[in-house]
Formats: C-alpha cells, sequence, structure tokens
C-alpha cells in the first residue's frame, strides 16, 4: 500500500545542517500499523510527508504502485490519502456540517453526517451547526477530525496521536472507535500514538527515535520490548515498590 | 423592470417577482411600485426624497422589502426612510441597494435610515448591497443608520456588502434603552481599488442594556478597509464588539476600536484580529482533496457567512 524508500528531510539552523528525518524506509501492507517512539524523534514529521505538507529532502514514496513524492497536498488527497492532525484546525465560520461534507467530496449533502459523528461519539443534532471555531473543546474537535477521516472514507489513513489532548472517558470510546475501524476497514491505517492500548491494535510496530528507524516489527515482538523500557526508570520502580 | 433591475433585485433581496406583504420599490430614483398591508403603512415624504414606514402596535410576523435599484450612470442621490415601529411588534425589514453602472460618471445612493423602536419589540434588520456593471463610473454608497431602541426591544442587524461597491462610508448611530438589546453583524468584502470604511457609535443609556457588534471583513487586491467602533456604557450594561479581518494581496485594513464606561456597571468588551488566512487552514482543507484555491474560496466563504 504505501512505501517509504530512504527519506531523509534536512532543515538548515542557524547556519548548521539538521536532520530531522534520517534514511527512514519501511512499508505499510497490513491493516493497522503504528509508529511510536520519544517526542520530537519525527513521527509527525513522516506522517506530514506522506500527506505532502513536508517535502523531503531525498527519497521516494510509494502509494498503491505509484511514485507520489512529486505529488502535492490535493494530488494525494485525491488518490486516497486522509490525514488527521494531531492539532486540529479551526474556522470561523465553517460549521462541523460543512468539514464533513467537504471532507466527503460531496456537495449534495449524500453523506451520512449523522453516521460519522455517532461514531466518534457526538451526537449529530447537537453539533452540525456548530462552527468548527474556539467554542469547541480539543477533544470535541479530535472527534470532529477523526469523524472526517471516517467520511472521506479513503483507502489510506493516518491518525497522528489521535489521542492527545482526550479525556479519560473519551479515551475509552476513542479505542473502540480504532477496534471498529481495524474490524472494517479495506485499506490501511497508520496510527502515531504512544498509548498502549492503540498499540495493542496494531498488526505492526515502527518505532522511531531521533529521525530513524529503531525498531521494526510485528506488535508480538515490539509491544513487550517498549513496555519493558518504560518500566525501566528505576526511580519509577523503587516508588512503585 | 428591465432584466438588469430584475438581477439587481434578486442579487440584493433574492426576489424573482415583487413580495408578499408590504413593499416599496424605489428604481432610478422613483417609485416603482408599493403595497401596503392592513399594518404596516408606508408614506411619501413630502419634504425631503424618501418614506415614512409606520408599523402599528402589536404588528406581529410581518415583512417590509424596501429595496433601492439603481441602473441609470451618473444618478446621484440621498433617500431619507424612517421606520416607526409602535410597541410589541415582531417583525422583519428588508432593506438593500443595488446599482449597475455601465456608464462613465459615478452613481451615488446614500440612504439614511432613521428606527424609531417602541416597547418591547423584535426587529430584525436585512441589508444587502450590491453592484454590478462595466462602466467606468464607480458606484458608491453611503448609508447612515439612526437607531433608537425602546424598553425591553430586541433589534438584530445584518448588513451584508460582499461585492462591486467601489466605494462606502457606512455610519451606525445607536441608542440602546432599558433592557434593550441591539446586535449588529457586518460582512464586507473589498476587490481591486475599492474602499469601505464603517463607522459605529453605540450608547447605552438604560440598565441592563446590551449590545453586540460583530464585523468580519476580506480585503483582496489592493482595497483598504477601515473599521471605527465606539461603543458608550452610561448605565449597567454589556457590550461587546468584535472586528475580524482578512487581508489578502496587497489590500491594508485598519481597525480602531474605542470603549467607554460611564457607569461603575459597565462592561465593555472588544476583541480585534486582521491577518491572512491561516496557512495550516489551507493545508487541512487540502488534505481533503480541495486545490489551494478551492479551499481559500471555502475559508473566506465560511468566515463572511
Amino acid at each position: 500500500m504505501l512505501e517509504l524508500k530512504n527519506i531523509s528531510y534536512l532543515v538548515d539552523e542557524q547556519s548548521t545542517t539538521k536532520e530531522i528525518i534520517r534514511d527512514v524506509s519501511f512499508k505499510v501492507d497490513e491493516r493497522f500499523v503504528a509508529i511510536t517512539g520519544p517526542n520530537g524523534g519525527g513521527k509527525s514529521t513522516i506522517a506530514k510527508i506522506v500527506a505532502g505538507i513536508v517535502k523531503p529532502t531525498s527519497g521516494r514514496i510509494i502509494f498503491d504502485g505509484t511514485d507520489i513524492t512529486d505529488m502535492n497536498i490535493t494530488e494525494r488527497a485525491r488518490l486516497g490519502i486522509s490525514y488527521a492532525f494531531q492539532q486540529p484546525v479551526r474556522f470561523k465560520g465553517i460549521t462541523v456540517k460543512d468539514l464533513i461534507k467537504l471532507a466527503a467530496g460531496n456537495e449534495k449533502g449524500n453523506v451520512d453526517i449523522c453516521g460519522v459523528l455517532s461514531e466518534v461519539g457526538l451526537c449529530a443534532k447537537d453539533y452540525i451547526n456548530r462552527e468548527v471555531n474556539a467554542s469547541l473543546s480539543g477533544g470535541e474537535l479530535k472527534r470532529i477530525e477523526i469523524a472526517m477521516i471516517l467520511a472521506r472514507g479513503t483507502k489510506f489513513s493516518i491518525f497522528d496521536e489521535p489521542e492527545a489532548g482526550i479525556d479519560l472517558w473519551s479515551f475509552q470510546s476513542l479505542i473502540k472507535v480504532f477496534e471498529k475501524m481495524y474490524e472494517r476497514t479495506n485499506g490501511s491505517i497508520l496510527i502515531i500514538s504512544h498509548q498502549e492500548r492503540i498499540l495493542d491494535i496494531a498488526d505492526r510496530i515502527v518505532v522511531i527515535a531521533n529521525g530513524e528507524v529503531s525498531a521494526e516489527g510485528k506488535k508480538e515482538d515490539i509491544l513487550p520490548e517498549l513496555l519493558a523500557g518504560t518500566a525501566a526508570c528505576p526511580a519509577l520502580t523503587e516508588k512503585m515498590k | 423592470m428591465d432584466q438588469i433591475q430584475k438581477t439587481l433585485l434578486e442579487e440584493i433581496a433574492g426576489l424573482h417577482e415583487v413580495p408578499q406583504g408590504a413593499y416599496n420599490i424605489r428604481v432610478n430614483g422613483g417609485l416603482e411600485s408599493r403595497n401596503t398591508t392592513e399594518n404596516i403603512d408606508i408614506v411619501t415624504k413630502t419634504d425631503v426624497s424618501g418614506i415614512d414606514i409606520y408599523f402599528k402596535p402589536g404588528t406581529k410576523k410581518e415583512s417590509v422589502h424596501i429595496p433601492v435599484l439603481l441602473s441609470q450612470t451618473g444618478l446621484k442621490e440621498t433617500v431619507y426612510n424612517d421606520f416607526h415601529v409602535g410597541d410589541d411588534c415582531d417583525i422583519t425589514i428588508i432593506a438593500g441597494c443595488g446599482i449597475h453602472n455601465g456608464g462613465d460618471r459615478d452613481s451615488e445612493h446614500s440612504g439614511i435610515h432613521s428606527f424609531y423602536i417602541g416597547k418591547n419589540c423584535h426587529v430584525r434588520y436585512v441589508e444587502k448591497h450590491y453592484g454590478s456593471g462595466e462602466g467606468t463610473g464607480e458606484r458608491i454608497m453611503n448609508p447612515t443608520t439612526n437607531l433608537e431602541l425602546g424598553e425591553n426591544s430586541t433589534l438584530e442587524m445584518e448588513m451584508v456588502q460582499i461585492k462591486g461597491v467601489d466605494s462606502t462610508i457606512r455610519t451606525t448611530n445607536g441608542v440602546v434603552g432599558k433592557n434593550g438589546s441591539l446586535t449588529i453583524k457586518e460582512s464586507i468584502m473589498t476587490h481591486g481599488h475599492q474602499t469601505a470604511e464603517s463607522h459605529f457609535r453605540v450608547e447605552m443609556n438604560g440598565e441592563k442594556s446590551h449590545v453586540n457588534l460583530v464585523s468580519r471583513s476580506v480585503a483582496r487586491d489592493e482595497s483598504k478597509q477601515l473599521f471605527c467602533s465606539e461603543i458608550v456604557g452610561n448605565a449597567e450594561c454589556t457590550g461587546h464588539s468584535e472586528c475580524d479581518g482578512i487581508i489578502m494581496d496587497h489590500s491594508s485594513v485598519s481597525a480602531e476600536p474605542q470603549l467607554t464606561a460611564n457607569c461603575i456597571d459597565a462592561e465593555l468588551i472588544h476583541e480585534a484580529a486582521i491577518g491572512k488566512i491561516a496557512g495550516e487552514q489551507l493545508t487541512k482543507l487540502m488534505t481533503l482533496g480541495l486545490t489551494e484555491q478551492e479551499a481559500e474560496e471555502q475559508i473566506i466563504n465560511g468566515f463572511l457567512k
């Protein structure tokens, strides 16, 4: 479905060149692949490179057999790539209904707005005419962001930390959204997450640290290593005794 | 009415033919047609150009259309329209002005609207300004609105100028009485070398009076806009004004908000923001499959809606 081949991304910072992403290669063929790793490691940059928001300095991106490296954001979106932002964007005057219709690419309103909002735990009656502005909470915006991806129904979807900024109660229902999505998807989902319960749904996990792939493999192999790693802080282990 | 005038009427009032209920259609400086109802009377002024519109006390769920159309180049007019709204009314007023200038001389309409609104009323006022025509003559509109809002009355005003007006100076002066509530929503878009100025001054004289003034504007090309608002709280009251501008190309937008509290219980707030379209908004809509231009249109349409 998606292949990153030797992707590097360099930026010039105060007369030195910094490598944000260094020679990253991996494939997404399974239904559900998770990217995890420390903050600042380059995960979101990889998502943006796939969506076309950031242009890599070198390397190629192959999507369904087509080289999309030189395509812009719109072209990639039309080929079937969706991207749920880590920080959803607010729009003055644009309503939830407007955005979901735009996402569905359907001016006539044939999209099941109620259906997609219900999937993310929002009642359409309360939300369709709300403006996607600062009056919505972070958790509500995140759900609307996910609903847009559901409305698009493309073969490839990227979610960038969907759990960030979501309260505990919402998190429980969020997990259910992804579990359902896993059951139904006809394509692939790439999800950036720190949450064990999300990683646990994944078929494969790619660990990105310092701009590189530091580990990659089946969930069964990678997740136990990650969990062992997080439990290894001696101070915490001591205090938790 | 000819085809040009019909098009103007549709643009400013969404009307394909004469409206239901009371109306007064003014075309090229003269009366085209008029209808009155049992509760709404329209009388031509004798001292100056214009009309007096009388709403009987207790008039409910009725509307009046008062469109003004200019299609003759070089025509300049000042028109006085006074609205006398009796107590306990619930009414809608649909005003608007369309100028089609196909010639080389300036066309100008200055509408001076005065509202005298009694007690316990709910009034909705909708005004749309529109210009068209290929001529080099300018299309100029300088509306002045004077408001007196009585006790327990609510006035909601929606004023829109999206296209084709070369130069406008919009002046609104209001006085709000006890428990009165005034809401003004203004949407303006300017293109080319157009200029638009809005001047608002609202005095809240009655206890528990309220004003909410929201202006959204988009300036494109080389156009220039100025927004001035002054809210004066002379009693226990709440006032909020908001000026939100999107600036594009080589345009210029200025905001000069002013708040004056003359009473310890006056609570006044102003918010102003001017800037270009946020890059992340464009990016988001492009990830939904829109081109950059389509994304820009959606953002502006939503913003001015």
